[in-house]
């Protein structure tokens, strides 16, 4: 069945979008990630123009996260306290990089900054993320004790203390701060809800206990591509409303067939697959930018507007 | 007697008629009548002047028809004549990048601006253009689908600004929104014609125009021009036009219909495990 997208100004099949909101939608279940490093370049692909896609990819990741955090919060998987604090910056974050996306938009240098973001962010992640995890299943595999991620480092050393009872931590406020912003910049750019950079740095930076990461960074993924919605829909009118409903019927009910899986896999192996994935689309995404493309020219309407 | 008058008048109309319309043809600033100074002009209709795009709009066939109005009857000197039909979206500014190789990767390195392209073209002849269109016809009507995109200021930033045009016109014509239908137009008893263009699902909203050319040897005769409104209606109009002028509140109620969908979705799923 063919819909017209009115924003997009498109007609595309209904049925594709809702398949691809429920794969993507399992995966942040999953996982705990948006999803959106994943949906945004699929929407692309298939003809959507990338302003329409990374803005209404947000919109979607609004849906897909806060099922995702009222599954985690019966769970009582949430730290609502490190939510904030990570929220907080991500507005700050948010706000700056709708403003850069809109300049990049302007020079022609959206896809370019976009890619490189991709290949850069997750290459390091997925790297890091894989050498680690595979690092864990074999120590508890070969039956040797872990240690508790419980290092003394410069983190612990900087003023705005804050008691997060849930991830049983008493840290500076600052870290997470910081993270928020970085991920609300990436969000807006990458029209991502940054669950693939937040993760691991809640785990290896914060030092957060893997079982509520997944939730808390749901819990700051919502308010952060919430906002970034709002952004984009009141500074670009790129925010296509059908295209978001299709996204987010599926995305919906693929996230709580994953938040459902995901109880059922261990966290190591978990990580190995996000990890696996996230090095599979930097792979691809180094190779367009790198394989000498089969058409050089491309149009954006405008000039005059 | 008063009606004996008028039927007087009448035939001498008739009669003199050949002697203005000669005189017309002289004065027609065009590339002017045929050669036995026959006037011709074109009267031609739509099946509709206007598409609404609903929600499940999956394109739209419009059927151009009509008639060569002569002032004889159409006898074998009418069988080469040739009839155009375009169809034109509405026309706006483009900007056409071109990637190149720097450090390794592909950058979008030039850009140049082209005046003016339509968003769609679409052409319905009687024969290849290259045989009933003569180039200077062509370029004073812009008739072909390569006249049509314009480069008003020549770029001097780029090294072969042609190559920005011809990609405008490569890149739609993969996208199907610029064609041509050579042969698709069918006329019958040498002054009646009729042709349908189909408009494909992803054209955008705006004034459309339909021309239609009549020609002899190369050269334009007459033309005739009619718009077609194409809009968003219903739903998808009402969406547009919230997102456009109520841009807050389309950004709030986007994400309500989010964080509903989430909820409902958990609610969902949490009975069904019961």
């Amino acid at each position: 069945m063919q819909i017209y997208l009115p924003i997009a100004e498109l007609s595309v099949n209904a049925f594709l979008l809702l398949g691809l909101g429920g794969g993507v939608g399992m995966l942040s279940g999953l996982f705990g990630v948006g999803g959106g490093f994943l949906m945004t370049p699929l929407l692309i692909f298939i003809g959507i123009p990338p302003a329409v896609a990374v803005a209404t990819e947000a919109n979607q990741i609004v849906a897909s996260s806060f099922s995702g955090v009222l599954a985690h919060l019966r769970r009582k998987t949430v730290d609502i306290k490190m939510g904030l604090v990570l929220t907080a910056g991500g507005a700050v974050g948010s706000v700056i990089g709708v403003q850069i996306f809109k300049y990049l938009r302007e020079i022609g240098q959206v896809e370019l900054l976009v890619s490189l973001c991709y290949v850069v962010f997750l290459g390091i992640v997925g790297g890091l993320m894989f050498i680690e995890s595979v690092n864990a299943l074999r120590k508890s595999r070969s039956g040797a004790a872990r240690k508790p991620r419980k290092h003394h480092s410069w983190v612990h050393g900087l003023p705005f203390k804050m008691r997060f009872r849930v991830s049983k931590l008493y840290i500076s406020a600052i870290p997470p701060f910081g993270v928020g912003i970085a991920v609300g910049i990436l969000a807006a750019i990458m029209g991502v809800g940054g669950g693939f950079i937040m993760v691991p740095a809640m785990i290896y930076l914060l030092g957060m206990p893997t079982a509520v990461v997944v939730g808390t960074s749901l819990l700051q993924i919502m308010f952060v591509t919430g906002l970034t919605t709002i952004l984009h829909a009141t500074q670009n009118q790129t925010v296509d409303a059908v295209l978001a409903l299709l996204l987010l019927t599926g995305g919906v009910i693929g996230a709580q067939i994953g938040a459902r899986l995901g109880v059922k896999i261990k966290g190591e192996q978990l990580r190995i697959l996000l990890a696996i994935m996230v090095l599979m689309v930097c792979a691809k995404l180094g190779y367009d930018l790198l394989a000498t493309p089969s058409e050089l020219f491309s149009i954006s309407r405008g000039g005059g507007h | 007697m008063t009606h004996r008058l008028a039927t007087l008048t009448a035939c001498l109309l008739i009669v003199l008629m050949p002697f203005f319309t000669v005189a017309q043809a002289v004065d027609e600033p065009d590339d002017g009548g045929n050669p036995e100074g026959t006037r011709e002009r074109v009267v031609a209709s739509l099946s509709q002047s206007s598409v609404g795009i609903t929600a499940t709009f999956s394109g739209s066939e419009i059927f151009v028809f009509g008639a060569v109005d002569r002032d004889r009857l159409a006898d074998e000197r009418d069988d080469d004549l040739d009839v155009i039909v375009s169809v034109i979206g509405p026309e706006e500014p483009a900007l056409v990048r071109r990637k190149s190789r720097q450090l390794g990767i592909w950058v979008n390195s030039a850009t140049v601006t082209i005046d003016s392209a339509p968003s769609f073209y679409a052409i319905a002849t009687t024969g290849p253009l290259r045989e009933i269109l003569s180039d200077t016809s062509d370029l004073r009507h812009r008739i072909s689908i390569d006249r049509a995109v314009r480069v008003v200021g020549e770029a001097s930033n780029v090294d072969r600004p042609a190559d920005f045009a011809e990609a405008i016109v490569r890149l739609r014509r993969a996208a199907g929104v610029y064609f041509e239908q050579i042969d698709a137009v069918k006329v019958t008893e040498r002054k009646l014609f009729q042709t349908a263009i189909a408009l494909p699902a992803n054209i955008i909203e705006g004034d459309y125009e339909a021309r239609v050319y009549i020609l002899r040897e190369g050269r334009v005769i007459d033309d005739f021009a009619t718009g077609i409104e194409v809009r968003k209606v219903g739903l998808e109009r009402w969406i547009y036009t919230l997102a456009q002028e109520q841009s807050l509140i389309y950004g709030i109620l986007s994400i309500l219909v989010a964080l509903l969908a989430g909820w409902g979705a958990s609610e969902i799923f949490r009975l069904l495990r019961r």
